[in-house]
């Protein structure tokens, strides 16, 4: 069973959602609806699974319905029809209490503009969800310390969160969604207000976190390569439709339309497709020269290894961690997964 | 209502089929065409004063009491005792501002030193105004509060408070006058009426201004309603809140002077007299008297608000 399942979720915004329903489901388009009923669709029959442990990267541009989508996931949004479940559970059937309990214990969320409280110094914001469950102020502190040390931010506890950097803002909302301990995080644009060289860092230290917690991410964002970078599975929307899901090598290998090839026209592929998923496996390289051979790492991304094919015209035998070869790259399948469709 | 009006009227012409044939009503405003709001309003009021006639009672002698008690209290303490308690409460409400204790210490102090006999009327004038706060701080901040929260609520309020700011405040020190009698009661009930709006409408703005972002972060970590409002929207809507605490302080105090007329004691009185003997210097002390009294109240309760923006707005510092 998937950790978060999402069933034909439809989103209306509008006095009269359940009015406009119908036509959404008959297929006519966002433009259609706003000029016809004055209602904005957010989501048009979105499905979607999630596995436990996985970064889950939806992508879209703005108004694209990624943040709706989102809120869907802990209920701040309802949707106007379809199903949300959460392991097994449709977020749907619970009632104020049982929400607030579920907020509280099974997922934790970090927000595009920090959403940090002004008026509480990094300890207290990161120990808020503690708080609310009404932690002990010692015991809370403590966890919020270990997490605060955790993100790299010791040293400014008492501080408030408008003395600290943006970089260090989103740190302080990274480590309150992880004092909470929650299986599944929320990530809305987390890092889309950062600066490049902040962004690709917290970037780093999101990945570095994630190998260790194994926590269930579901992380939005415009940007692509942060997406390619960040996620195990992608989903791109586009006006509130889901057109294409799939591991980042899929997405740029075999876009499902227009929309998606355009938008990984300009990706740099050297940089995203791995060692392992261009090579020939070993039991079928029998035409590869095998004299002038380079050693690859089977987790390496091709702009790795690259100069140094092109400066020995070698072919790269590809190692797991092990040292076992699993299979060979020849020029041929190089120049075959570098050139743009 | 026009039936209700025509038939109702002592003045309607004795069958309707004169207005056909008579186009004469076409010309000035016919003296029928007239709607019986006056003596319904009059009616009801009899009515109710006469239904609930002890339930009034029972908040005049509540505040009548109240007012009488603090009254006397503060009369009776020495004069150096009760300014040096309000220094003193000023140097601690201001966060340690000597400037503003400085100042707020030279007010009180003239306002005895103009006239002696404004000592104790100012005293008058401060009770009925802080009751008069103390009411509007009861019941405007939850009514604000409600607002925030309930967009049906708000739209039944929004109108009320239009009207409650509109109606010139003549019109509501009447009823005022029959519902609780002469003196300190129907100003603190004219007060309510005149001050309570700001400070609810500033409430209601305050929290809704409150960054969406932020409360929904509140959401997201599982706060319940309660732990949302008192954590998050009351702290951060505090500075607006506080600015319309000031507001119904100055509207207070600018009442509890035109309600002198309807015979509430007060330094509101001495203006009052100055203007009925065309005394230009007493109507003039007096009303130094007054802007001193305002200078005091605005002095404190903005002092306050700012202390608490400082503590949770403060100024950006950046560290890297």
């Amino acid at each position: 069973m998937s950790k978060i399942e999402i069933k034909n979720v439809y989103k209306i915004f509008g006095d009269q959602p359940s009015k406009v329903l119908p036509m959404v489901k008959d297929g006519a388009t966002k433009e259609e609806i706003l000029e016809k009923t004055g209602h904005t669709v957010g989501l048009d029959d979105v499905s979607l699974s999630i596995e436990e442990g996985e970064t889950f990267v939806c992508m879209g541009l703005s108004g694209s319905g990624k943040s709706t989508l989102i809120r869907h996931i802990n209920r701040l949004i309802d949707p106007t029809s379809g199903v949300v479940s959460v392991e097994g559970t449709n977020v749907m059937d619970l009632d104020q209490k049982q929400l607030i309990e579920f907020r509280r214990h099974k997922m934790s969320m970090v927000f595009q503009r920090f959403g940090l409280f002004p008026h509480k110094t990094v300890m207290e914001n990161v120990g808020y969800g503690l708080e609310v469950q009404g932690q002990k102020p010692e015991e809370r502190n403590k966890t919020a310390m270990e997490k605060i040390e955790a993100v790299g931010l010791n040293g400014f506890e008492h501080q408030y969160p408008n003395q600290l950097s943006g970089g260090m803002q989103q740190r302080v909302g990274l480590a309150r969604a992880l004092a909470t301990n929650t299986d599944i995080m929320l990530m809305d644009e987390a890092f889309s207000a950062l600066d490049p060289l902040i962004r690709s860092d917290m970037q780093k230290q999101l990945m570095d976190l994630q190998s260790e917690l194994k926590k269930t991410i579901v992380f939005i964002t415009h940007d692509l390569d942060e997406s390619l970078r960040l996620g195990d599975h992608i989903g791109i929307l586009n006006g509130g439709r889901l057109v294409q899901v799939g591991t980042p090598v899929d997405i740029i290998m075999n876009p499902a339309d227009e929309y998606v090839t355009a938008f990984v026209k300009d990706v740099n592929r050297a940089k995203v497709i791995k060692a392992k998923i261009i090579m020939k496996s070993a039991n079928e390289s029998n035409g590869v020269d095998k004299k002038n051979l380079v050693k690859v790492q089977e987790d390496q991304f091709i702009e790795e290894f690259l100069p140094q094919v092109v400066c020995t015209n070698a072919n790269c035998e590809v190692v797991d961690k092990q040292g076992n070869v699993k299979g060979y790259i020849t020029n041929k399948e190089l120049q075959k997964s570098l050139t743009k469709s | 209502m026009v039936v209700v009006a025509y038939t109702t009227s002592k003045y309607r012409p004795e069958s309707v089929s004169i207005l056909f044939t008579d186009p004469s009503w076409l010309g000035n405003w016919p003296k029928w065409l007239d709607l019986p709001l006056m003596p319904f309003l009059n009616e009801g009021f009899d009515k109710l004063i006469k239904e609930y006639g002890m339930f009034f009672e029972g908040i005049n002698n509540f505040l009548l009491g109240l007012y009488t008690d603090m009254k006397n209290f503060m009369v009776a303490l020495p004069w150096p005792v009760l300014m040096i308690s309000v220094i003193v409460l000023c140097y601690f409400v201001s966060g340690r501002n000597t400037g503003t204790t400085i100042m707020v210490a030279f007010c009180v102090f003239f306002l005895g030193f103009l006239s002696p006999r404004y000592w104790d009327k100012c005293i008058m004038t401060t009770c009925i105004v802080v009751i008069g706060m103390l009411l509007c701080l009861i019941i405007g901040i939850p009514v604000g509060i409600m607002m925030a929260r309930n967009k049906k609520v708000r739209n039944a309020i929004l109108p009320v408070l239009d009207l409650m700011q509109t109606i010139p405040s003549f019109c509501y020190l009447i009823p005022g006058i029959l519902l609780f009698g002469l003196g300190a009661v129907p100003a603190i009930f004219a007060i309510f009426v005149y001050a309570v709006p700001p400070l609810i409408r500033l409430t209601d703005l305050g929290i809704r201004l409150v960054d969406t972002e932020v409360v929904e972060a509140a959401e997201a970590f599982g706060a319940s309603k309660k732990q949302k409002l008192w954590g998050v929207q009351l702290p951060l809507a505090l500075p607006n809140i506080m600015q319309g605490v000031n507001q119904c302080t100055m509207m207070s105090l600018a009442m509890v002077v035109i309600a002198s007329m309807i015979g509430t004691r007060g330094i509101g009185d001495e203006v009052l007299l100055g203007l009925q003997q065309l005394n230009v210097g007493m109507a003039t002390e007096a009303g130094i008297a007054i802007v001193l009294l305002a200078i005091i109240f605005d002095r404190i309760t903005q002092s306050y608000g700012e202390k608490i923006q400082a503590r949770t707005h403060n100024k950006k510092k950046l560290i890297l």
